[in-house]
């Protein structure tokens, strides 16, 4: 990969470039120059004529002019002596675009620098707690994240509402920061894991699944779904359709439904199956903005705590060596 | 030796020396960049060409004019690096012909689009971008979602393959196939996801 900071220009090609520019630039003066030794008679006139008897005087170029002209040539010089010009010559001060680029990250390191390194050591729990990491995390978030979760974090059709407790894949703090460096997909096949089944089969499968947490349905059709529900869904939602955080699988019974609650819809996405996708951050983001982004989407008001058996630094650290 | 007048009353002379002190800017400032491989070979081998959906979707981003708003060139600053991921090299771009810099911003970069969103995100923005992002002033798209036909498909990627673009016969033949049944919408994602994966998006 040629990212360094060589110009691989053949040495052919910087001869020629070299050898133009000079040859343009000394050029320049010695028109210059001869235009200015050349002599001009007062009050000659070039021979053009316009409208009848409006004649042009043959004047030498202004001396103001002249001048700035020598100093443009003077500056054309030294600027290519200091800086890359020459073909391939790097210039007296060895500039380059990069360079220029690595000192400006370098300088922002050491002034942003210390601020995630403090917090990037702290559990997010505890950085959640801290007024100032909740700031960064939300500059972060309305950055990186609004643009599917909303600026308010309260997710729309399709993309999850970070704000209600209700996580498709945990929400303890270890869970987020996965979610963050790797992303998610989420997969539903079509009619779960009976495709045999027809319309009016899959239409009594989504009332049963409708009565489960209270929306309107057909109490006759709800009853033929209950025993379609166990052939086909329960593989992954569980019997008890609960679902299961650990693979994505939604809670059926909650009220919460990420693509809509309309019969319609629900008919549409257990026919043709769904997929969904959260990208993986982790390389782009890097390990500190990951950690005041977690730490951000766990203090919403939804995050849970981490499970007793693993204290959440312990808990933590996997996630950390993993995205290196 | 010609003189001013010669020079100013003979086409021939006035035309000739014209036309040299045009071309040196460009003999000097364009042509050595041919023989320079940093901007002519591809960065990395993750810089591959577009296959036939990506190049239709391609044509697409140009005919609704996407470059008018968006550019694809992210410049070595940090407030760009930290937004948008690695700046853009010459060689990612070798396979673009031609290459969609832009030179305007109204809506974000889209160099290293690849792979920020889902594609289901993508197909919701585009056919109306209020329906994700409520503070876009970006145009809704709600004619992509209807079938892609691009009947000179291979013709393009041969005229590309004349420019050097290295298609092999196989990929050629197949491309009708792989555009059987796709809809413009899914062409366009499927470019866009396709952007700027190949440098690492970090530091």
């Amino acid at each position: 990969m040629n990212l360094n900071n060589t110009l691989d220009l053949p040495a052919f090609w910087s001869m020629f470039v070299l050898v133009v520019t000079l040859v343009s630039v000394v050029g320049c003066a010695i028109f210059l120059w001869i235009q200015g030794a050349a002599k001009f008679k007062a009050n000659e006139v070039t021979g053009h004529v316009w409208d009848e008897d409006l004649s042009e005087y043959n004047n030498p170029l202004p001396n103001w002019w002249r001048y700035l002209f020598y100093i443009t040539v003077i500056f054309g010089f030294v600027y290519f002596l200091l800086y890359p010009g020459y073909g391939g010559y790097k210039g007296f001060f060895n500039w380059s675009m990069r360079d220029q680029y690595d000192m400006e990250m370098k300088k922002a390191e050491q002034t942003y620098g210390p601020k995630f390194n403090q917090f990037l050591k702290q559990d997010v729990m505890t950085v959640a707690a801290n007024p100032e990491a909740r700031e960064m995390g939300q500059r972060l978030f309305l950055t990186y994240c609004a643009q599917c979760h909303g600026s308010d974090a309260g997710g729309g059709p399709g993309f999850p509402n970070l704000k209600d407790g209700d996580w498709l894949w945990g929400g303890t703090p270890e869970k987020i920061k996965e979610t963050i460096v790797n992303g998610r997909t989420g997969v539903m096949t079509p009619k779960g894991v009976k495709p045999d089944m027809d319309a009016e089969q899959v239409k009594d499968v989504v009332h049963y699944v409708r009565s489960l947490s209270g929306l309107s349905n057909d109490s006759a059709r709800a009853q033929r779904g209950a025993e379609l529900f166990q052939q086909a869904c329960a593989a992954c939602h569980g019997a008890d359709a609960k679902g299961n955080p650990d693979a994505g699988y939604p809670n059926l019974t909650d009220k919460i439904w990420l693509h809509g609650s309309s019969e319609a819809k629900q008919i549409e996405i257990v026919t043709k199956g769904i997929t969904n996708q959260m990208p993986a951050f982790g390389e782009f983001l890097g390990e500190a903005k990951v950690h005041l982004l977690t730490a951000y989407v766990w203090g919403l008001g939804g995050g849970q705590k981490p499970a007793p058996a693993a204290a959440p630094v312990a808990a933590e650290q996997p996630a950390a060596t993993e995205q290196k | 030796m010609l003189t001013h007048e010669q020079i100013e009353r003979s086409n021939f002379w006035m035309i000739f020396l014209i036309a040299i002190v045009v071309a040196v800017g460009g003999i000097v400032e364009i042509v050595p960049l041919f023989f320079q491989e940093s901007l002519t070979k591809p960065v990395n081998d993750k810089v591959k060409p577009y296959d036939a959906l990506r190049l239709a979707g391609r044509d697409i981003y140009i005919r609704e004019g996407c470059y008018n708003c968006h550019s694809q060139m992210i410049r070595p600053f940090r407030a760009e690096t930290e937004r948008y991921g690695h700046y853009s090299v010459a060689g990612e771009y070798v396979y673009d012909h031609p290459f969609q810099w832009g030179s305007k911003r109204t809506g974000p970069d889209l160099h290293r689009v690849g792979g920020r969103y889902s594609d289901q995100w993508h197909r919701i923005h585009l056919l109306n971008p209020r329906d994700v992002v409520p503070e876009s002033n970006m145009p809704a798209y709600p004619w992509l979602d209807r079938p892609l036909k691009d009947p000179h498909i291979q013709a393009k990627m041969r005229a590309l393959r004349a420019v050097g673009v290295p298609y092999t016969d196989q990929e050629i033949n197949e491309a009708p196939k792989m555009l059987e049944g796709k809809t413009e919408l899914e062409a366009l994602i499927a470019y866009l996801q396709g952007l700027g994966g190949a440098l690492k998006q970090s530091r």
